[in-house]
């Protein structure tokens, strides 16, 4: 029987299977059938490569396979869904980690390397190991500070930069020794590869270190990006080609995700990357600017509830103050009454709303919020001017319209939404801080903007037993 | 502290200074309000309604002054014939006046608001800047004024504002042209805009153009380069040339529109006069023109303040008293900025005279026995110019654009480079699944952009367990014949491959189930 063909037949299966598991996701009534060709795709390639002749260690497997399963089980269905940006996170450093264990593992005992390929072989261990290196520590990190467990303040060492592009040199001086002569029975090359991993880890943790709290949607997928190629570089080694396609469908993923959350913020990936807000943006700091003018006028929850049973068309703007607050369900409730008064009322998203790209609208879903008045921000910002109210919870600097109107705003240029085109706003927040770029903004003092303060959750409470009085 | 509020005196005029619901908010600051009995009722405001608002309702004049420290007014104060004495004598020494004065008008009042000794604050000084913008009793009068303005054109004019199409017939819209686009211009083109009318605005200044067009009129515009912007909101006398100019415009207007609304106002001089006698006789007979400027002389040639009368076919009304007109909602907001003024100046506990504050001092007539008016020139320049910052930041846009593009040919050239070193040096089975590897990135870059994004957090996690596919890295790691250090490595790398495998497909499948429409 020719096992090795009915392996890459199935590994093509498992490939095109995974391929429509990505494309299912394009809207909601695919998803579901998208996520079971995944499932199915998995196990294919699983039993395929258990199949194969030269794997026997069957007792080890079933000894790791099943304490995973368990335990992923479980984290899969405990996890809130207000902490889904952790466990993102948590699940690329398992990837990272797996590349590093995998590289190492298969440079100890490398699995029939050709002769004369030794080169290229070690470069794809070392490569491998190093994006697995960098993604491992770079998403415990992520992890972390998304938890909270660590400051989600940038880190500012001086020289970072400097620092960064020395701690990669010294990287690429230790591939050419363990290419050079990195080969032989007893491993000479172990050392310089686990300095290299050291190396590699550090320069994750100090990228993520460098990274602010509100830019860590784009983190998130950057981490997720690497994933992939760290899995993908572990293909090259492996000479597998299901590997490298699937990295390849997640680094590109990763990628794609970045590439959103950097336009959306109408800053380039590398000024993400590089950290730190407004310390790179040059220009004039905030000092000579004028304030906005205006005054901010403070409402209590019954005015609320009154400009709410007025309007008839409502959009409500969350944004990650709701998450914190786990304002979302009580929302729910708000909303449902209000469409029962036979009032439009929509969800408008921006795509760096919360700290997972898309991270809102899962949150709205878990709440039971219908996903078809939940929009995006192209999708309804041509609607504000004729919106009677609009409700803004946690959330600032994506409704910031100085990103429009004032070239010289650190935000200026980024896509917000215009909600202060409606007939009225009111915002609701904890206090009059500004948000992540540290930029004040005007809609607060417009004449047609109410501020709520206090915590969102109490809040929409309030409002909602006052509906139901 | 005690506010006294009086009955106007004024023949005609039927508000008050303060209503039943801005006494409560007086209260509510800490002041004990009293009223003069019937001082509410023209404006249909009872004693029995200030009595529940917790006010001491007075019954005479003289005592209501005797005990109040602060007196709130609408009118400019008068000779009382009731009281057979100046209202102004009536104040005891060092209370607080709060009401219209024009002090540029009245020097007379000033002069004995000044030997009375008192503290004179005149609401039509306040400066018009963005934090006094909720005591600018002026704003709350001209939006009352303009609003009234298109009712009594509606109320002289025998045609629909709207056009109609009926059984009989159709009927044409009504034309409405609004000259002078302040806050009273605004609020009549809204106004005539909400009754159906085809409305058309005219003013010196540019700047207005947008919150005109935002009101849904069209801005007429002659080409001539000038801005008649005179600071504080108010526009400025302009050259003999643009004059004349204006002056065509508005003739060939005049032979088209059925409805004149004037607002214009040059602060500390008499009205314009933009609507000469022969566009008046250029109108179609049934016209009207409403001059809202009547009382600082007219801007239309042939008004007579405060009457209605006809020229030539078309009704001149000249009323002077719009807001009085509608002395309910006139009194309610007139009352609202007063509280506000009175909040701010310190509430009972603190109630003092803040020169230092640029919105009292900006008010201030007579203090201590001196003229404070006019005050020192203040150096901020004031109102919005949001128009010009609007202008800037689409003109700055399009450059920053520019700029990010450039970095992509290096980009290319250094891929051409590295593909061509790949092509020289890499073996042959390398080549293979190279070719493969960025094949699988082009199709994955197709597939993940028609991703919704919504769904992006799905996708994330579905990613994060399909590259749990490490796990075959792993498997074909741990079949050694014994316990080493690879299979040790390989094992581990199947554990933490399996948590992502099992924890990230079925997180999505949870997510997804929640997806409901």
């Amino acid at each position: 029987m020719n096992t090795a063909g009915l392996v890459t037949v199935a590994y093509i299966t498992a490939a095109v299977l995974f391929i429509l598991s990505l494309g299912g996701l394009s809207n909601q009534e695919n998803a579901r059938k998208g996520n079971i060709y995944g499932m199915l795709g998995m196990v294919i390639a699983l039993v395929a490569t258990a199949a194969q002749e030269s794997v026997t260690g069957y007792g080890l497997l079933a000894a790791a396979v099943v304490p995973g399963a368990v335990i992923g089980a479980l984290l899969a269905s405990r996890v809130a869904m207000t902490s889904m940006p952790e466990l993102v996170a948590v699940l690329h450093s398992f990837v990272g980690l797996a590349a590093v264990l995998v590289g190492v593992a298969n440079y100890l005992e490398p699995t029939a390397v050709i002769p004369g390929e030794e080169s290229i072989h070690a470069i794809e261990v070392f490569i491998g190991v190093f994006v697995g290196a960098i993604t491992f520590t770079g998403s415990v990190l992520a992890y972390l500070k998304l938890k909270g467990s660590v400051s989600g303040k940038p880190l500012m060492l001086p020289g970072r930069h400097l620092l960064n592009l020395g701690l990669v040199l010294t990287c690429v001086y230790l591939g050419y020794d363990f290419v050079a002569w990195g080969h032989g029975a007893d491993h000479p090359g172990l050392v310089p590869l686990l300095i290299m991993t050291g190396i590699a880890g550090f320069l994750g943790f100090h990228m993520v270190a460098a990274i602010g709290g509100a830019d860590m949607p784009v983190v998130v997928s950057m981490l997720n990006s690497y994933s992939g190629w760290a899995a993908s570089a572990a293909g090259f080694m492996l000479g597998n080609d299901l590997l490298i396609i699937t990295g390849a469908l997640v680094g590109s993923s990763g990628a794609i995700l970045s590439v959103i959350m950097c336009k959306a913020m109408n800053r380039s990936f590398i000024s993400v990357i590089l950290g730190g807000f407004g310390t790179d943006s040059g220009g004039a700091p905030s000092g000579d600017r004028k304030g906005p003018e205006g005054e901010v006028t403070s409402v209590d929850v019954e005015e609320v509830v009154a400009q709410l049973k007025e309007a008839t068309s409502i959009v409500i703007i969350p944004g990650y103050g709701m998450a914190v607050a786990q304002a979302q369900h009580s929302l729910a409730e708000v909303v449902k009454i209000l469409r029962a008064k036979k009032k439009e009322v929509r969800f408008a998203i921006h795509p760096v709303a919360g700290r997972l790209p898309g991270h809102m609208n899962v949150l709205l879903a878990e709440a039971n919020v219908p996903y078809d008045i939940v929009l995006e921000m192209d999708e309804l910002n041509a609607d504000f001017p004729s919106t009677d109210l609009v409700l803004v919870i946690g959330a600032n600097d994506i409704v910031n319209p100085d990103a429009e109107d004032d070239p010289s705003s650190p935000i200026a240029g980024m896509p917000v939404l215009q909600c202060w085109k409606a007939g009225q706003t009111v915002v609701m927040k904890r206090s009059m801080g500004s948000g992540y770029a540290g930029v004040q903004n005007p809609l607060f003092y417009k004449n047609n903007n109410d501020m709520l303060f206090g915590d969102a959750k109490k809040n929409v409470d309030a409002i909602l037993a006052k509906f139901r009085e | 502290m005690k506010v006294g509020i009086p009955k106007e005196i004024f023949p005609g005029e039927k508000r008050v200074a303060a209503t039943p619901d801005t006494a409560k908010r007086l209260r509510k600051h800490g002041f004990t309000v009293l009223v003069e009995s019937g001082a509410g009722e023209l404006a249909s405001f009872t004693d029995e309604a200030y009595r529940e608002a917790g006010c001491e309702v007075i019954d005479t004049v003289g005592e209501l002054y005797a005990q109040s420290d602060v007196i709130v007014k609408v009118r400019p104060p008068d000779y009382h014939e009731a009281a057979g004495m100046e209202e102004v004598q009536l104040l005891k020494e060092g209370a607080t006046l709060l009401s219209f004065i024009w002090p540029a008008q009245n020097e007379s009042l000033v002069e004995m608001l000044k030997e009375q000794g008192v503290t004179a604050l005149a609401m039509d000084a306040v400066p018009r800047i963005s934090r006094a913008q909720k005591l600018d009793a002026l704003s709350s009068m001209a939006n009352i004024a303009g609003y009234r303005a298109v009712i009594e054109a509606a109320n002289n004019f025998g045609r629909f504002f709207t056009g109609q199409i009926t059984a009989a017939g159709k009927v044409p819209p009504a034309k409405v042209l609004v000259i002078g686009a302040g806050v009273a211009g605004l609020s009549a083109i809204g106004t005539a805009r909400a009754l159906g009318a085809i409305v058309r605005a005219f003013d010196t200044r540019p700047a207005v153009k947008e919150q005109v067009e935002s009101m849904g009129a069209e801005f007429l515009e002659i080409t001539f380069d000038e801005d008649g912007d005179g600071g504080g909101g108010y526009a400025k006398t302009m050259s003999p040339e643009f004059i004349a100019a204006e002056m065509e415009l508005f003739a060939e207007q005049a032979k088209e529109v059925d409805i004149v609304i004037t607002t214009a106002l040059i602060p500390g001089r008499p009205a314009p006069k933009l609507w000469e006698k022969r566009h008046v006789e250029l109108m179609k007979p049934g016209s009207v023109v409403v001059d809202m400027a009547a009382e600082q002389g007219g801007n239309c040639e042939v008004t007579v303040p405060g009457e209605v009368i006809k020229h030539a076919g078309v009704t001149i009304v000249g009323v002077t008293d719009m807001p009085s007109r509608m002395a309910s909602v006139a009194s309610q907001l007139y009352g609202s900025n007063i509280a506000h003024m009175l909040d701010d100046m310190g509430k009972a506990e603190n109630f003092k005279i803040d020169l230092e504050d640029e919105v009292v001092r900006g008010a201030l007539i007579t203090h201590k026995g001196e003229v404070m008016w006019p005050p020192p020139k203040p150096d901020k320049p004031a109102v919005q110019d949001g128009g010009a910052k609007v202008a800037a930041a689409k003109v700055a846009a399009p450059e920053l654009k520019k700029e990010k593009k450039k970095s992509s040919p290096i980009w290319l050239v250094l891929a051409g480079v590295a593909l061509l070193g790949i092509g020289l040096k890499a073996p042959d089975s390398f080549l293979t699944h190279f070719t493969v590897f960025v094949l699988a990135i082009f199709v994955g870059w197709q597939l993940i952009w028609s991703v919704s994004a919504a769904l992006h957090t799905p996708l994330m996690s579905v990613t994060n367990a399909i590259s749990g596919i490490i796990i075959i890295g792993g498997m074909l790691q741990v079949s050694g014949q014994s316990i080493n250090a690879t299979t040790i490595l390989g094992f581990a790398a199947i554990l933490v491959a399996t948590i992502n495998i099992a924890g990230g497909f079925l997180v999505t499948q949870r997510m997804l189930q929640m997806f409901r429409k």
